[in-house]
């Protein structure tokens, strides 16, 4: 596969963690607490476990592993209104696998299937579309789902339909938007992070621009890294330098795929189907103000919110759920009470643990439990 | 979802709704191209382009200079390193 192996090199490794030492070493004289560097995107989490990164660190240096995993993120009240459109007669409900096992307040997806709902797990939202084609008697919604990087498809998708006239094709749009919910964090007064691993493939979309503020008002570091064991490393070691020389500045480590001004075509699509909401619920971090977008009324025939009459109900989480304070990086996964006991990735009682980029899940699959019995709560 | 997948574009299947059939180690699937193609970047040029993969879609052709350019910040680290390694053994006699 094109690069995996190059960006896999165990010297070249050792020589990042040796330099990330040095730095750490130099950065933590007269500090009291770690060095917080948060990374945004589900991907880096997966990526961190799978390759146990975080293990490699100096134990000066602490990830916080934030919201960017858009099924982890889904409220509860978001699965039910699944559930009640594809439990619809006549109704083909189409969604990424991922979003299959999340738990609303009565049933998941996959449990509605079990009980005769005609849910449909698909690659692409293209898929979706041609389901619809095939089947012109029934209405065929795709559940559009993720950050900027699955956005354009989606969008794509519509504009495809429009083009072909399809008109029993819609989209449930629960798409989010990257930057108010990093602002959100900066906000927080619960966090104190040092800097930021930027979401690679986010920014292969929307470029590097928007993530300026961040740098200028708030004088946090973010290097837009890739998701290879090598780009991790390069772009913590690269945070830690800007920590070192006292900068704050928007860098780019993912050069290969990441182009400075993002992709035109891909931010037309988006700018022309969707219009931002004034705000959007998420689990676990409430409701953030333009986190989320929805179809713009030129498409209101492809908006499923619009075609159907939807719950649109909040359900709160359960009482012994975590998430949210995990989701923020307050505690870690295996602080959560129920953590590998009520809640595992076979019976996952939140969302985190369903992903296999949410933070429970990775900890739980790629040796959680073992540090969980290891180390002592802070 | 998010993390995408490497893939080389063998052919062009529809040049007006502009999709390709890629390959991804040995597996082949028809992807949507709209996000790779520019004035600078035709259809057609899309043969042969490695590109990453989203949801069916090619969402970045990936750039191999910038490759070889971040591999090449590592290897240089990784001699510098052992310079280091090297005078400090040898400033021990
Ligand atoms: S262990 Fe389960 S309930 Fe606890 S934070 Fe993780 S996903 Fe949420």
């Amino acid at each position: 596969m094109k690069y995996a192996d190059e960006f896999r090199d165990r010297e070249k490794a050792q020589v990042l963690i040796r330099e990330i030492d040095k730095l750490a070493a130099s950065i933590r004289v007269g500090r009291t607490r770690p060095i917080q560097i948060m990374e945004v995107c589900g991907g880096h989490t997966h990526s961190i476990f799978r390759y146990g990164l975080e293990g490699m660190l100096p134990e000066s240096i602490e990830l916080v592993h934030g919201p960017g995993c858009p099924v982890c993120v889904l409220p509860m009240g978001r699965v039910d209104d699944c559930i009640s459109i594809a439990e619809r007669e006549g109704v083909i409900f189409t969604t990424f696998g991922d979003a299959m096992r999340v738990p609303g307040s009565k049933k998941s997806l996959l449990q509605a299937k079990a009980t005769g709902a005609d849910v449909r797990m698909v690659y692409s939202p293209m898929d979706a579309l041609t389901i619809a084609r095939k089947n012109p008697d029934r209405e065929v919604v795709f559940f559009g789902l993720g950050f900027e990087t699955t956005m354009p498809s989606t969008a794509l998708t519509v504009l495809q339909a429009e083009a072909e006239g399809i008109r029993n094709f819609s989209v449930f749009c629960n798409h989010i938007t990257i930057v108010p919910t990093i602002k959100a964090i900066l906000d927080s007064p619960d966090l104190h992070l040092d800097g930021f691993l930027g979401p690679g493939h986010v920014s292969m979309v929307i470029g590097t621009a928007p993530y300026e503020f961040i740098a200028e008002f708030y004088k946090r570091p973010m290097v837009v890294a890739g998701f290879e064991p090598l780009d991790v490393l390069q772009s913590i070691w690269m945070v830690l330098q800007q920590i070192s020389q006292g900068r704050a500045e928007i860098e780019n480590q993912y050069a290969r795929i990441v182009p400075t001004a993002g992709n035109a075509a891909a931010l037309a699509a988006v700018t022309r189907v969707y219009e931002l909401r004034e705000f959007f619920e998420w689990r676990g971090l409430g409701s953030i103000d333009h986190s989320g977008v929805r179809l713009r009324e030129a498409y209101a025939a492809y908006d499923a919110e619009r075609k159907f009459a939807i719950p649109n109900l909040k359900i709160a989480d359960p009482k012994s759920c975590q998430c949210g304070e995990v989701l923020k990086g307050i505690i870690k996964p295996w602080q959560c009470k129920v953590f590998g006991t009520a809640c595992t990735p076979e019976v996952p009682l939140g969302a985190l643990m369903v992903s296999t980029e949410g933070a429970c899940s990775a900890y739980y699959q790629y040796g959680g439990i073992k540090r969980q019995k290891t180390m002592v709560p802070a | 979802m998010c993390l995408g997948i490497p893939g080389i574009i063998v052919k062009i299947d529809d040049h007006a709704k502009k999709l390709a059939t890629v390959d991804v180690s040995g597996v082949r699937r028809q992807i949507n191209i709209a996000c790779i193609v520019d004035e600078n970047h035709s259809v057609d040029d899309c043969v042969g382009d490695w590109v990453l993969v989203h949801v069916g879609f090619a969402m970045s052709r990936i750039d191999e200079a910038e490759a070889a350019q971040t591999l090449q910040i590592l290897t240089e680290l990784g001699e510098a390193q052992a310079e280091i390694e090297a005078m400090r053994m040898s400033s021990v006699h």
